[in-house]
Order: C-alpha cells, then structure tokens, then sequence
C-alpha cells in the first residue's frame, strides 16, 4: 500500500480543525462557514474509511494498510495499521461524528468554534487508538483525548460541569499512568513496544499478572467497569449531546478494543488467570447498575447507567475467550455506539425543546410527537436487545460463549437482558405514553428535517445488522480466529511448561 | 597557560562587556535602554562565540581544573538562549516597575557568567568561585524593586539562606578537600577511598548546598516567598536559568569524583527527588498567587529531574538534561503568559484574575493551555515527553517505587494545573488585558507554545544532541 491511508485518516480531521481555526466565522452568522467545514471533514473522512472498509481483505488476519516511519530514534516507531477488529471501529468513529457534527443545531450557542475544533480533534485521536501498532503510540492517542473530552465537558456542559470535568480527567488520567508505567516495563524486558512483535515474542510469564493489572487499571476505568465507573454519569448528564454521543459511542469503546488488542493479545495467561475477577466485575455491573438504572429520574443518567451495563456485556464476552464472546462483543460495541449515540440524541432532542431532563417533566409525548416516537421505540428495542436488531446479535453471542465456559456466570448474565427490558420500557411508557400532564410539552413540535435525518440513519444500521449481520462478522471473523488460536497455544505451552517444571 | 585562553573567549567576551557596559552606563546619561538592548546583543554574540570552536571537542584548561566539553556547551547554550529570552520578553515589565536601570541587566550578565564558570567547572574551587558570582548577583535581582517591600523581603530571605547554604557547600568542599587531598575533580576520582566517612559527609553537605539551589525538598523553604516577592522577571531568571547551571554541577560532581560512592549519595538523591515531586505536587494545591504557584510546581519539576538523575546511568543524565530543557521552553511560555496580563499598567498575578480569559483572549489562553497541560504531562505535549525520558531511565534500572511516586505526583499536579485551565475556560470572564504586546513577548510565546505542541513530530531531535552527552 503506497497511499498512507490511515495517516490521512488520522490528519485529515486535524486539517479541518486548523481549517476551522482559521475561517472567519462568529456568532453573527450563525458560525455556518466552520460548521460546513467541520461538516465536509468528517464526512470526506467517513467516505475514506468506506473506502477503507472496501479495500480491506477479510480473509486475512495479519494486519493491514501498514504505515512505519521511524519517529523516537531507534526507540519506538509510528506505526499503524489495521485487521478486522479495528476497522469496524473507525468506521464507527468516522460514522458518529459526522452525525454527532450534524447533530449540533441550535443546543450549543457559545463558543461553537471551539467545539468543532474539540470534536475534530478529539476523532483523530481516536482514529489514532484504534490503528496504531505500538504501544506508546496508542498511549499517546489514548490519553490525548483527554484534552479535548475534558474542554467538551467543561465548557459546554451543565450546571455541575466543572467537577464533572474533573473528575473525568483525573480518574482517568491515575488509571492510565499505571499503563504507561507497564508499557516502559515491557519495553524493558521485551526489547521493543510494536505490537506485531510484541505476539510473536510473548512477554515472560512472570511479569504478566502484574502488567495485566496495570492495563486493567487504565481500561476499567475507561471501559468503565463497576467500582470505577462512577465517573461515567456525572460526566454524561453534564456533557453537550454531540459530547455524551461522542463518549458513549466511541471513548467507552477504547477500553474493550484495549481488552481484545492488549490484554488477550499480549498476556493470554494473565487474561486466563484473572477471567473470575472480570467474570464478577462484570456480573455485578450487569445486575447491579441494571438495578441502579431503573431507579433514575433523569434520563441521561439512566441511559449513562445502561452503557456501563452494556459495557459489561462486553467484557464478559471478551473474557469467555471464545470465538463467539469476543464477536459478539465486538458487535455489541458497534451496536451500542450506535444505539447510545441514537439515545442521547432522542434525550437531546427533549431537551432542546423542554430543558429538562427528568423524566416525571414528560409524559404523553406519543400525541405530539409521533414520529420521535417511532424512531425512540426502535431505539428502546434494540437497546433491550430484541431480535432484528443489532443489539440482539451481540448480547446473544455473548452468553452463547458464556454459556460455553459456565453455566452460572450465564445464567446471571441473562437476568441483565430481563433487567434492561425493565429500564427501558418504563422509562419508554414514562416518557412517550401515558396523559399529557404537563401542559408545557403542547407547545413542543415533532422532528425537523435535521433530527429525522441523524436518527434514520442511525436507525437504519441498526436493523440493517440485526437481520443481517454476516458484513461485520465476516470482517472480524479471521482475525479473531487468529486471536484465539494464539492464546491456545500460549496456555498449552504454559500449561506444559509448568508441567515441565513439576517432574524436574 | 597563554593558549588555554583561546578556549574561554566566551567567558572572556562577556566579562570584558560587562565591564563595557559598567563604564558606558557611568558615564553616559539615560543610557539604560541602549544598555538593556547592547547585553542581549552581547549575550547573542557570546552564544556565538561557543560555537567558535568544535562542540565534540574535549578539551580541559589551567591544570585541569576547567573543562569545556560537549555537555558544558551544550548547558552554557541553554543558559545563554534562556538569559537572551528572559531579557526579551521582560523589558515592558521593567519600564513599568521604574527597573529599567543600568544596573539591571548587567547583574544579569554577571549571573550568566558566573553560571558559565559554575557549568565549566573542574575543580571544588573554580565551581565555588562561579556559584557565589551568580548568587550574589541574584541577591540584588531579587530586591531589585526597592519600592516593594516584599521584594527587600526576598533579596533579604535568599540572602540569608543562600549564604548559609554557601557556608554548608564550603564545608562540604573542605571535608572532601581533607580526605581526598586534592580539589580537582579528576585527581578526587583517583583517590576516593569510598569507605571514609569524611567523605560521604563532605558528599552530603555539598549535595545539601546544591539540593538548595535548585530548591529541592526539603531545602525548598525559601523558593515560595523568594518567587512571589521578587519582581515577575527576576522570578522567571530564578525559575529557569540557575537550575541549568545547578543541575550541571550535580551531574559534573556526582557523576566525575564521586562516581564510585553511588551507593552513598543515590539514595539521598531518591530521597530528595521522591520529597520534592510529592510536596511539590500537594503543596501547590492550596495556592492563590501564579508565581507561588510556578515556585512549588518547580520544585515538583526539578524533583523529576532529580530522579532521571539517580539512576546511575548516561541514559538518566540524558533524561534529564531533556528534562530541563523542556521545562525551560514551558517556563519561557508561561512567564510570558504572565507578562501579557496587565491592565492600565498594572500586572495581575493572582489565579482568580486569570478567569474567564479564554473569552477576551483565545490565542493566549490556547498558548496557555497548551503549555499548562505540556507541564501536567499529557500527551502529546513535550512536557510528556520529557516525563517518558525520565521514567524510561528509572524504570530501566528497575527502581519502580520512584517511577510510581513520579506518576502518583504526576495526578496529583495534574490537578492544579486542571484548577488554572478551569478559571481559564470554564468561569466568567473580566475585563479585558491591554494588548500592546511587544513584539519579543509575542515570538517569544508563539515559539515555545509551538515547540510544546509540535514536539512530538520530531521527538527523537533533541534525543540525538542529548545523547552525544556521556559523562560516565
């Protein structure tokens, strides 16, 4: 591949937001030239990776398209690249914030400059996690969206903004430095930092608990996992919509293409000796914050709640270690970016009218506005996971592999489907159903052109996989294959090296 | 000893300007802003005249008792480029505060040189000599407002303290004197005799007399008030250009004589660094005034130097080194920062002023941003960078209870740089800053907010001039 194109994935957005930084625009045209511009960016950079999505070859599971550049002397190089785990998830990224970028209307007033600045920025970085083959190249992305993601929650947010900012950018930022400090260690020990050497050495059986830990560190607070998830409402309900879709949706995603690429790519052992403490942590996310969410009475927060446990779905797929787990993680991570992008709009769409979002404000919406409560019902399934949707696909995976290893951890993690279907049906008849008791909402209108737009076309992909998915799996399907078939034969050579030792 | 003067021109040029400038501002009337503009041409000139000779060459002077080498040169240029810019962008301050006198910048010059010969150094004597110029030289910078009476303050507290700690150094030098019998480093080296108590003791008061200088806990008391009371330039001088030359001497004496006694000193230098990353990261908490501020997030800065420098090893003099150029191009920006908040001729140092700046002065609060978040560490600032150097060489020597109190303080600063950042962008804002920048203040900004953001494209730059430096 002689065009670099990934590189020009990552860079384009930066040039639009240079672009944007540049262009005469203020509040008194309505800021539309940097919109157009920040406009045109993502969506060239979604047709890219379209393109991307095109020239990509399922049926091999080495990576692709890749870039190597020697960057700190001898030390680490730039170097990026892709396989079937990460394309599903620029397409993602490029995908939502082209609508998320759609999705600013009249919501954020102030400062709309910075903003798209933000956001572009913010979905280079991205990009960058998702593609980079070296560890502190992805540290680098990794944390560097803190930047932007703290600015968009700071600024642009609600009344308890600034503590919610902070409290993002803290939690976050101690989990991480642990990884840093993990990926200096492997460096030393293993010689180098780039990923495709990194499986093919293997990292000594010794240090793996330990660095294990430090990655779990950084990711379960980004994933996040329960206890470290409290970051997560707080930041959501203070954050812009075009800010809570672009964390929901893509930031939440870093953690389980972390898990896959790192944890189970680089420390099979240590992934199979810690599996219990992720089985637990995610159960109790699964039960527990299900529980949590059905006792809010804001609406982004129950929908924050949802994600993480949604969010533990994923980790308990990705740790079944089985082929079906991970590929349906991978799929619910997709189908949830669209589905809880799609929620924070449907919420952001209420609250642009109304200014609230509490859901005892509402009731009765159905009368007034019929058409939100069409494409809000498709949202409320697929987020419940029925069949035909997208949401379906990945939760049924998942407990096929869980049901593979244990019967139990299964078992409970069902309870957590019947537990969503409780959250989101109350919160669907709260909301949409019911009389008409606040006489505020008749003044409401229904869905302009815009709104209808951004929730088809996110409802669209949504049915579109839940009836058919066969596009993603056979993207992910090969590389998983290999991922799998890597970590068997790590735990055999353990198992019998540790065998070894015993007759000595 | 005639050739040995043909290494030295620059330690020649600029003592025979600054007794130029003396007689010219004696004897020339309102001469102080001919004299401000001829010292940073001296200082160009002299920053020229270090590259008159090969930078690879290693060359040792007057009976080995001065060594130019690539490591002093290197230091001696960024002393020189961080003194050119000091005087740049502190000019209009100057002339607000009725400093803009003869006197100010040739104490400057004074400084430099006597850091030159404190970089330069080869011998307990020679670095004692130029160590007491720069520092008397920095008594009478840091009451140079003599209107202010918390300027007296900190003339007066840096004095006292500085002396003792001189005192300290000096009985250090004379206890090494005793036991080794010589005080040029090399033949120090040949007959150390690790087993003596003397020695570590002499060791020990010559580090707390360094530890002092580059304020590292728990030798810090004096940085807070000597950096609020001092005029905001001669604080941005404190910030930066001493501790070059005071992280030099650290290296020359640890690493040349001592070299063989790294069990006694490594663990004080563990000691001092892990204290002086810890306080320096709570302590700046609670603070109100930016240059208190800046006093204990330099403190925490110079604690990460330190630990680069307990390693032992080239790779963690080189780390820091990185280090402090880094910090020394985020200083420059932030002084800068600091510089272009006045109104009606009056200059604001407090961090509530700083409120709402984003919406009266984006370019700056951007610049600000950057170089906030550039010391917090975040990628892909340099200040990142420099911290990776610093962990990779600890962590290579595998002394993990250091890195992880560096990535603990690492959190807890990122904190108060977060608080700053919070006033700048999040609350309300105030009445606009004057914008009648000078034209220094404005490249001077824009580069080092530039370098800080563009770093990490060409990372391995620096990396390369840095690691030509092999001390052991």
């Amino acid at each position: 591949m002689d065009f670099p194109i990934l590189s020009s994935l990552i860079l384009l957005p930066l040039v639009g937001s240079l672009f944007i930084l540049f262009v005469k625009s203020d509040a008194s045209n309505n800021y539309q030239s940097s919109k157009y511009v920040a406009l045109f960016t993502s969506f060239v950079n979604f047709l890219i990776s379209i393109y991307l999505w095109y020239l990509f070859d399922n049926s091999i599971s080495a990576f692709q398209f890749i870039e190597d550049k020697q960057w700190l002397r001898g030390f680490v190089n730039y170097k990026v690249g892709i396989d079937g785990i990460s394309i599903l998830f620029i397409l993602l990224t490029t995908f939502i914030t082209s609508l998320s970028i759609i999705s600013i209307n009249n919501s954020i007033s102030s400062r709309l400059k910075e903003f798209l600045i933000a956001i572009l920025v913010m979905e280079s970085l991205m990009i960058g996690v998702f593609c980079s083959l070296d560890l502190v190249i992805f540290y680098l992305f990794f944390e560097g969206g803190l930047i932007p993601m703290f600015l968009i929650i700071g600024i642009w947010g609600g009344s308890r903004r600034v503590y919610s900012a902070f409290k993002f950018f803290l939690f976050t930022l101690l989990g991480s430095v642990l990884m840093l400090l993990a990926i200096i260690t492997i460096y030393w020990t293993a010689g180098t930092t780039d990923i495709i050497h990194l499986y093919e050495l293997g990292i000594d059986w010794k240090y793996q608990n330990l660095l294990w830990l430090a990655f779990f560190s950084s990711f379960a607070v980004k994933t996040p996992m329960w206890p470290f998830h409290t970051w997560l409402p707080d930041a959501h309900v203070e954050a812009p919509t075009a800010g809570s879709v672009f964390l929901a949706a893509i930031l939440l995603k870093l953690a389980g293409y972390g898990f896959i690429r790192f944890s189970l790519g680089l420390f099979p052992i240590a992934s199979n000796f810690f599996t219990p403490l992720i089985y637990s942590l995610s159960l109790i996310a699964i039960v527990f914050i299900s529980l949590v969410a059905l006792m809010q009475d804001d609406m982004k927060k129950l929908i924050a709640y949802s994600s993480v446990a949604h969010m533990g779905f994923v980790t308990l797929g990705i740790f079944t270690l089985t082929q079906q787990g991970i590929e349906g993680s991978i799929i619910q991570m997709i189908s949830h970016g669209l589905i809880s992008a799609a929620l924070f709009i449907c919420v952001g769409v209420l609250y642009d009218r109304t200014h609230s979002r509490l859901i005892s404000n509402y009731g009765g919406i159905v009368s007034i506005m019929p058409k939100y409560a069409v494409v809000f019902m498709i949202f409320t399934l697929a987020a419940i996971g029925l069949p035909g949707t997208s949401g379906f696909i990945g939760e049924f995976l998942i407990l096929l592999g869980a049901f593979q290893k244990s019967f139990i951890v299964a078992a409970i993690a069902s309870l957590g489907v019947i537990f969503a279907a409780a959250y989101m049906l109350w919160l669907y008849k709260r909301v949409v159903f019911g009389n008409l008791v606040n006489k505020e909402l008749l003044k409401i209108l229904d869905l302009n052109k815009s709104e209808i737009f951004i929730l088809w076309s996110l409802a669209i992909p949504i049915l579109f996989f839940g009836f058919y998915p066969e596009p993603l799996i056979n993207t992910i399907e090969v590389s998983i294959q290999d991922l799998i078939k890597m970590y068997d034969l790590n735990l055999t050579s353990y198992i019998e090296s540790g065998r070894a030792t015993l007759i000595k | 000893m005639i050739d040995n003067l043909n290494f030295i021109y620059p330690e020649i040029f600029i003592s025979l300007s600054i007794m130029f400038l003396l007689l010219l501002g004696v004897f020339k009337k309102n001469s102080s802003s001919l004299i401000y503009n001829l010292s940073i041409i001296f200082l160009i000139f002299t920053l020229a005249l270090i590259f008159n000779y090969p930078l690879q060459s290693n060359i040792s002077l007057f009976n080995e008792s001065y060594k130019i080498d690539y490591f002093s040169s290197f230091m001696k240029i960024l002393t020189m480029c961080s003194g050119i810019f000091v005087l740049i962008i502190s000019s209009r301050y100057l002339k607000i505060f009725k400093m803009f006198q003869i006197e100010y910048s040739i104490l400057i010059l004074c400084s430099i040189l006597g850091m030159m010969v404190m970089i330069s150094s080869n011998d307990l004597i020679v670095f004692y000599i130029g160590l007491e110029l720069q520092s008397l030289a920095l008594y009478v910078l840091a009451s140079f407002n003599r209107e202010e009476i918390k300027s007296s303050e900190a003339g007066l507290k840096y004095f006292v303290l500085s002396a003792l700690s001189s005192g300290l150094l000096l009985y250090g030098c004379s206890l090494i004197y005793g036991f080794s019998g010589s005080t040029n480093f090399i033949i120090i080296s040949e007959n150390i005799d690790s087993t003596q108590l003397g020695l570590t003791l002499g060791i020990v008061f010559i580090l707390v007399g360094l530890a002092f200088k580059i304020s590292a806990v728990p030798f810090h008391m004096w940085a807070p008030d000597v950096y609020e009371g001092s005029p905001t330039s001669v604080t941005l001088f404190f910030a930066v250009v001493p501790k070059i030359a005071a992280l030099t001497v650290f290296i020359r004496i640890l690493y040349v004589p001592f070299i063989n006694m790294i069990d006694q000193w490594q663990i004080i230098i563990i000691f001092l660094s892990i204290a002086s990353m810890i306080f320096g990261a709570v302590a700046a908490i609670g603070q109100k005034n930016l240059k208190r501020l800046v006093a204990y997030s330099s403190i925490g800065h110079m604690g990460f130097a330190l630990a680069g420098l307990s390693s032992g090893t080239n790779e963690g003099i080189q780390s820091s080194i990185i280090y402090i150029s880094i910090y020394l191009i985020m200083n420059l920006g932030l002084f800068s920062c600091l510089f272009t908040m006045k109104r009606n001729d009056k200059y604001y140092e407090n961090i509530e002023d700083l409120s709402g700046l984003s919406k009266n002065h984006p370019l700056i609060s951007l610049s600000l941003m950057i170089i906030l978040f550039s010391l917090a560490g975040i990628p892909p600032m340099a200040g990142f960078f420099a911290k990776f150097y610093i962990f990779t060489a600890v962590i290579k020597e595998s002394m993990y209870f250091l890195a992880i109190a560096g990535l603990l303080s690492t959190v807890i600063s990122a904190f108060y740089y977060l608080r700053i950042i919070k006033i700048i962008y999040f609350d309300p804002e105030k009445e606009k800053y004057d914008t009648d920048y000078n034209i220094g203040l404005k490249i001077t900004l824009s580069l080092s907010t530039l370098l800080i953001l563009l770093y990490f494209i060409f990372p391995s730059r620096l990396v390369e001039i840095v690691s030509r430096i092999n001390i052991i």
